[in-house]
């Protein structure tokens, strides 16, 4: 369970990006953050876990108050608390193995993590993990070899390999083509089910979060202004959220879209796993 | 578009905007030019006595002597070696630490401020003045030149260093910060694999110029194949001279082909 109460951030260019954001989110629960550029939405996600300090409020995580920790507590608190970027922010230089080991440098020591030895149980979980992601053929590849649709698998990997109890992720296919957008998306709501993780989805996709995620929260000049299921998306709502636009074409257009697509790549319904499976597959085998 | 005019024309906006100022600048700078220009005492005469030592000095490039002082050439050049490679290595293990700490991005203003001030007096000398105070503190010879070497090689390789920390790419770092990593794994998985390909690329460079002001630093005593040189134009021996700036030339060639061909592998 993780709370957001009253959370508040100014920047010393004194813009309030998030004004008393009060926010509940159940285990296993994904909850799409939806909102216009410089609503607050990759400033909400990095006060979860403190890469960005918010001024006011509290985040708590199942009991622990985040916002009080000192570093090294912080730093305990951070392991429990995946997060997976827009641009995939794998470390270039550095193997898709050591990319997905770097979830664990939480948990191993400095010289260990150094020399590159880590536990074999934290190399077995990411194999395991590249495995189930589809990339456990390409281990020692540098992760600048990939392609984006893979570098953000790999960027799952990381976060899971945490072994989190809270995703954070911003914006995971924007940079992304549509088709791999859906696979991301589809790969995320699966592991958030299997594992009972509580989930922020920042995405700008509207269409998309509604068909992957179960609660959307609208965020709109730092304030909450819309919380509930995808199907109370109106057009009246995205407009108080995005401001006034002819939203029915979006919306109506949109679904339509997305049955067609479906029906072509052979895939029925994003629970069938077997075919996510085999279509994951075919994407990584695909250059 | 308007009836009126059928063709506008268009005319790149002046750097300088005011007419006067434009044309003003303009005359000064020719005017200074001239001035500067009959301002040097030229000795004519002695120029044109100097034309035929100038001559000689060609001519015993086609014809350099590399045995007569084959001694003290290759004592020379071997110790402007070893100058070159302790000051580059000792110059950069120290160059690394202070570059951490003159990255804003990672160290807080008082070590910032500690680590640029020292970085500014590293750089603010010129080798040469250095190695002048170093030879009066130690004496003459190599170690003198090491210790200057090394102290503008620590300007250099920090200086440069603490910039490439300073451009990382941000979404890199935040990954690993909020996988729970502490500060020195955060360096190792963030920081230096981002930095890596420029320390080697600057530190091959350094070698190459740290061996050509090697051959610089004996002209002051402090040590290296300078002082060969010196004392080869000191007795007029052009042919030895000639010898020993065509191996100074093939080193630095050779340097220059090995750096650019490192430097190639490890982007």
């Amino acid at each position: 369970m993780l709370q957001l109460q009253n959370l508040g951030k100014s920047y010393k260019t004194g813009d309030d990006a998030l004004k008393g954001v009060n926010l509940e989110i159940p285990d296993g629960q994904i909850v799409g953050l939806i909102g216009p550029s410089g609503a607050g939405k990759s400033t909400l996600i990095r006060c979860v876990n403190r890469l960005v300090e918010p001024t006011t409020g509290k985040v708590i995580l199942n009991d622990v108050d985040v916002t009080t920790l000192s570093a090294g507590g912080l730093r305990k608190e951070r392991r429990k608390m995946g997060m997976i970027f827009q641009e995939y922010a794998l470390v270039d230089r550095l193997t898709i193995m050591e990319n997905v080991l770097s979830g664990r440098l939480g948990y191993v020591g400095f010289w260990k993590s150094f020399l590159r030895k880590y536990p074999q149980s934290d190399v077995d979980e990411a194999f395991r993990l590249l495995e189930r992601v589809g990339l456990d053929h390409m281990v020692d590849k540098r992760a600048d070899e990939l392609s984006g649709g893979q570098k953000q698998r790999v960027g799952i990997a990381r976060a899971l390999i945490q072994d989190p109890e809270v995703l954070l992720i911003d914006e995971p296919t924007a940079s992304l083509d549509p088709k791999t957008s859906r696979q991301i998306m589809r790969l995320i709501a699966e592991l958030c089910k299997e594992r009972n993780l509580s989930t922020i989805v920042n995405i700008h996709d509207v269409a998309l979060a509604q068909m992957y995620v179960e609660r959307i929260v609208g965020l709109q000049l730092g304030e909450i202004v819309f919380d509930g299921p995808p199907e109370g998306l109106t057009p009246d709502v995205l407009t108080q959220i995005y401001g006034e636009e002819d939203w029915e074409a979006t919306i109506d257009e949109v679904s339509d879209d997305i049955d067609d697509d479906i029906n072509e790549d052979g895939i029925d319904s994003a629970k069938n796993t077997d075919k996510v499976a085999k279509d994951i597959t075919e994407a990584v085998s695909a250059p | 578009m308007s009836t009126a005019s059928p063709s506008r024309t268009w005319k790149r906006p002046p750097l300088i905007k005011d007419t006067k100022l434009r044309y003003g600048l303009l005359l000064f700078v020719i005017v200074y030019f001239i001035a500067a220009f009959f301002s040097y005492e030229v000795n004519w005469a002695r120029v044109y006595e100097g034309l035929d030592r100038g001559w000689e000095f060609i001519k015993a490039f086609s014809n350099p002597d590399f045995v007569t002082r084959w001694k003290d050439i290759s004592a020379g050049i071997w110790e402007s070696i070893v100058i070159t490679v302790t000051s580059t290595v000792v110059g950069i293990i120290l160059a690394i630490p202070i570059a951490l700490g003159a990255a804003s991005n990672l160290a807080p203003k008082p070590v910032y401020l500690f680590c640029r001030g020292i970085i500014a007096v590293a750089r603010a000398l010129h080798e040469i003045i250095v190695a002048i105070l170093m030879v009066a503190i130690f004496g003459f010879g190599p170690l003198a030149g090491f210790i200057t070497l090394a102290f503008s090689t620590i300007g250099f390789i920090a200086k440069l260093l603490a910039e490439d920390i300073e451009n990382i790419s941000k979404p890199q770092a935040e990954a690993v910060k909020s996988t729970g990593s502490g500060w020195w794994q955060w360096i190792n998985y963030a920081i230096q694999p981002q930095v890596m390909p420029r320390l080697i690329g600057l530190s091959i460079y350094r070698v190459d110029i740290n061996f050509r002001s090697s051959s610089i630093l004996g002209l002051v005593g402090a040590g290296g194949v300078g002082a060969t040189l010196n004392t080869a134009f000191d007795r007029y021996e052009f042919d030895t001279a000639a010898a020993i700036i065509i191996m100074i030339i093939a080193i630095v060639l050779v340097l220059e082909y090995v750096s650019s061909f490192i430097r190639a592998k490890v982007q």
